[in-house]
């Protein structure tokens, strides 16, 4: 199982001085986690594991080309999903970064899809590239296209998949997110009907620090989560389904301000 | 195995806040793994804080601290571009240390 549920604590806050009090508890704890996002150490850890030689064939990511040129990750997350060419296909950071992993590192593709979330025993590397790559955009808006064919047939298949209600509990993803004040347990949940609360979500909340995992988790798994939630089957890594709700999201979040790793329950 | 820590330092009038991140598993050793074998106990067990080489913070953990610990202190007496060091120890003998200079206040 890759759920960490429980068992975990949050991060332990050891404070030797006192702190003032506001009306929202909640708030105070957020406004300390924003402050000093563990994130940011994925941030570091990926930013060496991009430029290091890795792999069968001893190679870099720096000519993965992630829709800007070869090795430029200033501003890749702000573009993604796209249509790539050279594998025929719209994909999203991880599926990308998986592409460039196997082709130019020589890596096994189910050696990197079996470490693709990480757990106790040990780290992801796909989730340290993402925290390090989504932080290179920190400051640029959204801006994900939506001109070639492809991308425009993504879109559609994420905002029906968004809205389609299935599985045995009957729900879709528009259930919990198309009201407002809704929540599981204490967890707030966006309305993705109010533009501004979908721009917030697509460009500050993933990949973002998981206190109660104790680790930066990405879209990937967010949706993977969001599945389980549902009681669906297990959502493929990287898989159409994926990438059309990540395009479909992404999309409709053209114009948020990037602000990457989040900081997350 | 000892990853970089993450420290901030930045002045409040003569107070320095210091806020420290750092990387660590914290096993507690009742954690079992995937195999059912159980993890060994590896937590940080001595952290030192130093201003300007003068020790102002020397702590003994336990496995009672989390995963990843954050660790907040406030040091009087503190000047613009002074020295924070801070070491920490694990049960293993596993040590790291960081060094920052003490931002003015912003």
């Amino acid at each position: 199982m890759l759920k960490l549920r429980g068992g975990i604590a949050a991060i332990a806050f050891i404070c030797l001085s006192g702190s003032g009090h506001a009306a929202d508890p909640l708030a105070v704890g957020r406004q300390m986690l924003a402050e000093d996002n563990p994130g940011d150490l994925w941030v570091l850890r990926g930013e060496k594991l991009f430029y290091e030689k890795r792999g069968p064939k001893q190679a870099s990511l720096e000519k993965c080309d992630l829709g800007l040129g070869p090795g430029k990750v200033e501003g890749a997350f702000a573009q993604l999903p796209r249509y790539f060419a050279d594998t025929d296909k719209v994909q999203d950071l991880e599926s990308r970064l998986l592409t460039c992993m196997i082709g130019l590192q020589g890596f096994k593709r189910e050696d990197v899809i079996k470490t693709r979330f990480s757990d106790l025993d040990r780290d992801s590397d796909m989730e340290a590239l993402v925290s390090f790559i989504g932080s290179r955009s920190n400051g640029l808006k959204m801006n994900v296209p939506l001109s070639h064919q492809k991308e425009k047939e993504m879109f559609k298949a994420g905002e029906y998949l968004f809205h389609r209600r299935n599985g045995p509990l009957d729900f879709s993803c528009a259930t919990c997110h198309s009201e407002d004040g809704k929540r599981i347990r204490l967890q707030d949940l966006p309305n993705m009907s109010d533009p501004r609360q979908m721009q917030a979500v697509v460009a500050t909340a993933w990949p973002a620090y998981r206190g109660t995992q104790s680790t930066v988790r990405t879209m990937q798994h967010r949706l993977y989560d969001c599945n389980w939630q549902m009681r669906l089957p297990d959502l493929g890594y990287v898989s159409d389904m994926s990438i059309a709700l990540t395009s479909y999201l992404n999309y409709s979040g053209n114009g948020g301000v990037i602000q990457l790793p989040g900081v997350r329950r | 195995m000892a990853e970089p820590m993450k420290i901030r330092a930045t002045l409040q009038g003569d107070v320095a806040d210091v806020r420290i991140l750092m990387l660590h598993p914290m096993e507690t050793g009742q954690r079992k793994d995937a195999k059912g074998e159980i993890v060994p106990v590896h937590f940080i067990q001595s952290v030192v804080v130093t201003h300007n080489g003068k020790t102002v913070l020397d702590a003994q953990w336990s496995q009672a601290i989390s995963r990843n610990p954050f660790l907040g202190l406030r040091v009087k007496g503190a000047k613009a571009g002074d020295k924070m060091s801070v070491t920490w120890t694990d049960n293993k003998g596993d040590k790291r240390t960081d060094e920052v200079a003490v931002a003015a206040a912003s």
